[in-house]
């Protein structure tokens, strides 16, 4: 049956052996994309006509931005997913996502932080994207919290799924901010629908941290995931197998 | 472009070296938890396994 392969992605152990299988294949390509990135960011990429070198914290904001934007969307779908069709590993998915979004997310308003004092000249502005990025950092402690709070895992899973899904709306409303408000923050050079608007040798270096960045992502997740399986399976004989390996 | 002029960043040093140390301690630090969350699993289900040998 066509639907056999979808079962089993909702079986734990299928996943904990499947999610060791494919983390290398992940992590691997990742550390190359950022190595790689690093150099071409740092190095490669020319300087900027206005910012000159200062422009290069692009190379560590964006990818940061991206990626809360990124796990806070999988946390979101998969609490739906967990919510709608009770599916305990994507509820796990949901739960392995937050503890990344939050560190990412400070290091996007860190380390845009440290762009705009020198180019803006503040350290940080009630602009639109900053303040709805800020939130967003807000909704993943929250998350985290809420379910730090609730003792029972199942009932932590749903509470927390509807606090995820509701709290979905600022991602678009920080995607497109700069273009609903005027913002501070420039506008998209490379997330939208046209060309990218950006020299070849400064566009590479930029693609590169953004891939690695997600498949670094894949890889922490599914790191993460095992984790979270592994102690939600009280009894079952699998673990057995697994542990005594 | 000399080892020195590369540090100094066209005088931004103080902003971008910072931000890729901050982003770069992020990804360490969420490989390291990461890693960590999967090791403590394994020894909490370690010792569920071995209690219920032992009851």
């Amino acid at each position: 049956m066509a639907w056999t392969w979808f079962h089993r992605l909702g079986s734990p152990p299928y996943i904990y052996s499947l999610a060791a299988r494919l983390t290398p294949w992940f992590a691997w390509p990742a550390a190359l994309l950022i190595l790689g990135g690093l150099y071409g960011g740092l190095i490669y990429a020319s300087p900027d006509y206005q910012q000159g070198e200062g422009y290069r914290i692009l190379y560590v904001h964006a990818p940061s931005a991206w990626m809360s934007l990124m796990v806070y969307t999988t946390m979101a779908i998969s609490a739906a997913v967990g919510l709608i069709w009770r599916i305990k590993v994507a509820h796990a998915v949901a739960a392995s996502c937050a503890a990344m979004g939050a560190s990412f997310t400070f290091a996007a308003l860190a380390t845009g932080s440290l762009w705009g004092a020198p180019m803006w000249g503040t350290y940080w502005e009630w602009d639109p994207r900053l303040t709805f990025e800020l939130i967003l950092l807000f909704q993943f402690l929250g998350y985290m919290g809420l379910r730090a709070a609730i003792d029972d895992v199942q009932r932590a899973d749903r509470v927390s799924a509807v606090l995820a899904i509701v709290g979905v709306v600022n991602v678009p409303i920080i995607h497109y901010s700069v273009e609903w408000w005027n913002s501070l923050h420039q506008t998209a050079s490379v997330m939208k629908l046209s060309k990218p608007t950006m020299p070849f040798d400064m566009l590479i270096p930029l693609l590169m941290m953004f891939l690695g960045f997600t498949l670094l992502f894949v890889a922490l997740l599914l790191t993460r995931l095992r984790a979270e399986v592994l102690s939600r399976e009280r009894s079952a004989a699998w673990i057995r197998e697994v542990v005594s390996a | 472009m000399s080892l020195e002029e590369f540090f100094a960043m066209g005088g931004y040093a103080r902003y971008v070296w910072p931000s890729y140390a901050l982003v770069l301690a992020a990804i360490v630090l969420n490989i390291v938890w990461a890693r960590r969350a999967l090791q403590r699993a394994r020894t909490e289900a370690r010792r569920r396994v071995a209690m219920k040998d032992t009851t």
